[in-house]
């Protein structure tokens, strides 16, 4: 009886995880197929087309992950060694940018730096934000304080000795950064580099809203254009194909370079390093922080002070804004939901296996999720738009869709963030369980979810927050049936309402945020209790 | 001989005070449960922990609030004394130049340490390709080169076989009779103080025991926590 209990309850995350395969396939495949379907036969505009696309692609990647990643390594750098009053709120704006939707970010730029911005008043012969320039500054603040972070969390993997015997050691910064922190920034860099690269890559809503024209126009960009503007499927299957064979080259060339990760980033240093660096100057160092902050700290800032210029009165009395923050909750909510319940048995089937010796079954389990990253989500738009775009019926189906993109678009982010915590569980508690015959349900309830709930939480947030701030979905499928909140943004700026627009942002500000820290100050608390 | 005056430390769940004085040269034991204040006293000799009160002397000369670097003291941990992408010669030689920038002499230097471990021909293997064992023998090369008349062994050897264990304490009693040393060395096992140890201290809440000769310690232990502990 007991052994038969333990084979159900080993037999059960498979089962799942089959299921979940079977979701995922149901969900990307006819979108391919559909992409697929009229034979590709290009005419030479589209060719060329195709071709300045992809080099436009491939050149704003470039320069936005050259300026992001060496800034950041310089900011991560004068971060670790310095301790000061307000480093762990820096820390915390640091991390801002991360959890703020694209839209909001581009509309705080645009009011900073856009052509009746605040800094533009001061400096009419500042350069327009529109085209390349608007495109990298985006990228750049989104992605300096990323690679900052990502960086710190590299550095902070040095185990506590080597600090100690640089101390005793006596060792200059010249020889601290060579022996010490070069082979730790060259390990992960690479991964660093190449995880921002394909965020640049695949970047929708920066490129949409301060890109376009043939001069700046994305391979994502172009095929939403000529599907949604000239409803020309073969041109946007061309365009797709570039842009997958773009995605499996930069995936094959991340797969050997992971990004450093840590679950719970705990990015304070210890008094090691910063006393290591008490004689030196610490003015340069001061002055790289005060400028980050600077150009994190401003747009969020001006977010804030164009959001309060909108007529709130009015505005929180259309009832087309509370229908978008209820759509927006309940489409991401449901996402975020369907991306953990995919994700979970998934990771676990995978990490079982892989810890159980056979690496090639756990590749089953584990390598769809890595395919997903292939799949953006204006390519899955694209593939389920052409479906059921002939049919009158679609404007029906829409919600469905951009719940299951989401949370397919989600799903990587959130198997990664399971895959930590699960990989420890199955390595300690595994044994202990299967010795004594607890299993299934039981396993689960007494085990498995007090142990994983931060991590499950975590996990649903981020996915939470990606869905209820994106746009490059509801892009496609928004109407005004089907109206979010990024949608509703959109659309305001669309019909010149800045002031609506900057409005509703903050609102999709102040929700993202509060959400994100809400959720960090929850798992510290948690952290303290144990 | 390493005088600690009254010397206190405390952070928000933790306080210790020592007020003794070990005398050298020679090998003293620092036993105790964990969590006592064996490694607090071992950081605040070292200077990684500077107390809020009191002085620290080492050979008559108060280095009190002096960097690590500026004390006269070496130190083995128990993992992570190498860097995984040096090789054995130049993890020994940042003994010598934190900077890496030795002539050929100093290279030589370097050789003749790591063969004086019984590591010729392991010159150039990185950390990865030696043994636990051979890993300590270089961080000994690299305290050997640095030359400093006190050594302080944070339980370096508790990650290691029996055998094995037993060679390395060999290792350092001879390069304690060779150079002179002051050896700190913290354990949690009584029978690598009694293998090695001139005298031992007990460390447990933050305090430590007057040193004794080995023999007195472990003959009749003067607090019943000492006895508890054995």
């Amino acid at each position: 009886m007991a052994s038969q209990h333990g084979s159900i309850g080993k037999n059960w995350p498979s089962a799942g995880a089959l299921l979940a395969l079977a979701v995922l396939a149901l969900i990307a495949l006819p979108a391919l197929v559909a992409l697929g379907w009229s034979s590709p036969g290009m005419g030479s505009t589209s060719a060329s087309l195709l071709w300045r696309a992809a080099s436009f692609t491939l050149l704003q990647a470039v320069l936005s992950t050259l300026i992001s990643v060496v800034l950041g390594v310089l900011l991560a750098r004068a971060l670790s060694r310095r301790q000061f009053f307000g480093r762990g709120f820096l820390l915390r704006l640091f991390a801002l940018p991360q959890g703020l939707p694209a839209l909001v970010a581009v509309l705080a730029l645009v009011s900073l730096y856009g052509r009746a911005g605040f800094i533009s008043r001061f400096w009419p012969e500042l350069p327009s934000i529109y085209g390349l320039n608007g495109i990298l500054l985006a990228h750049v603040f989104f992605n300096l304080p990323y690679a900052a972070l990502l960086t710190l969390i590299a550095l902070q993997q040095v185990p506590r000795e080597q600090w100690r015997l640089a101390q005793m050691l006596g060792m200059s910064e010249r020889a601290i950064f060579r022996v010490i922190e070069w082979p730790v920034l060259q390990n992960a860099l690479p991964g660093i580099a190449g995880l921002i690269f394909m965020l640049c890559v695949t970047s929708f809503t920066i490129v949409l809203t301060l890109g376009g024209g043939p001069a700046a126009t994305t391979l994502e960009l172009a095929i939403y254009q000529a599907l949604r503007f000239d409803y020309d499927p073969r041109l946007a299957l061309a365009l797709a194909m570039g842009q997958i064979g773009l995605c499996v080259l930069l995936l094959s060339f991340l797969a050997k370079f992971r990004p450093p990760f840590a679950e719970t980033a705990r990015l304070s240093l210890g008094p090691e390093r910063a006393s290591l660096s008490k004689s030196g100057n610490p003015v340069p160092d001061m002055i790289m922080i005060v400028l980050s902050a600077l150009f994190i700290l401003l747009p969020i800032l001006s977010v804030i002070l164009s959001g309060l210029t909108a007529d709130f009165s009015r505005l929180l009395t259309e009832r087309i804004l509370w229908r978008a923050i209820a759509t927006s909750g309940g489409i991401a909510f449901t996402a975020a939901l369907i991306a953990v319940l995919i994700a979970y048995p998934l990771a676990l089937a995978a990490i079982r296996l892989e810890s159980k010796g056979a690496v090639k079954q756990a590749r089953i389990f584990e390598a769809p999720v890595e395919l997903t990253l292939l799949l953006p989500p204006v390519l899955l738009g694209a593939g389920w738009f052409l479906i059921l775009m002939p049919s009158a019926s679609s404007v029906g189906y829409a919600p469905v869709l951009i719940v299951l993109i989401n949370a397919i678009m989600a799903l990587p982010f959130v198997y990664r963030s399971l895959a930590g915590s699960l990989r420890r569980l199955v390595a300690h508690e595994d044994p202990l369980c299967e010795s004594l015959g607890i299993s299934g349900w039981s396993r689960f309830s007494l085990i498995d979810w007090p142990i994983l709930k931060p991590a499950f939480r975590a996990a649903f947030t981020f996915a939470f927050l990606l869905s209820f701030g994106d746009f490059g979905v509801i892009a496609f499928f928004g109407s005004d049936s089907i109206v979010t909140l990024p949608f509703l943004i959109y659309q305001r700026l669309g019909s010149y309402r800045t002031d609506d627009a900057a409005g509703i942002a903050l609102v999709l500000a102040v929700f993202s945020i509060l959400m994100t820290q809400a959720f960090s100050a929850f798992g510290r608390k948690e952290h303290a209790h144990d | 001989m390493i005088d600690l005056e009254d010397v206190q430390w405390t952070t928000e769940d933790f306080n210790v005070r020592f007020s003794l004085s070990f005398p050298g040269p020679g090998i003293i034991g620092i036993i105790g449960p964990s969590g006592g204040g064996k490694s607090t006293l071992l950081n605040i000799v070292a200077g990684f922990t500077d107390p809020q009160s009191g002085r620290v002397r080492i050979n008559g000369n108060d280095v009190t609030g002096f960097a690590p670097s500026e004390r006269p003291v070496s130190i083995l941990f128990q993992e992570h004394n190498l860097f995984a992408h040096l090789d054995a010669a130049k993890n020994a030689a940042l003994g010598l130049k934190p900077d890496l920038s030795l002539d050929k002499a100093e290279w030589r230097e370097v050789d003749a340490a790591l063969a004086r471990l019984g590591l010729q021909g392991r010159e150039t293997h990185r950390p990865a390709e030696l043994s636990g064992g051979e890993r300590q023998r270089v961080a000994l090369a690299r305290i050997l080169l640095r030359k400093k008349p006190i050594l302080l062994l944070d339980e370096p050897f508790s990650g290691l076989g029996p055998r094995l264990r037993r060679d390395m304490l060999e290792v350092v009693r001879k390069l304690q009779q060779d150079l002179d040393l002051t050896v700190l060395m913290v354990s949690h096992d009584p029978d690598d103080l009694k293998a090695i140890a001139s005298h031992a201290v007990f460390v447990a809440d933050g305090t430590a025991s007057t040193p004794q000769t080995i023999d007195r310690f472990f003959a009749t232990p003067l607090q019943p926590r000492l006895a508890d502990y054995l």
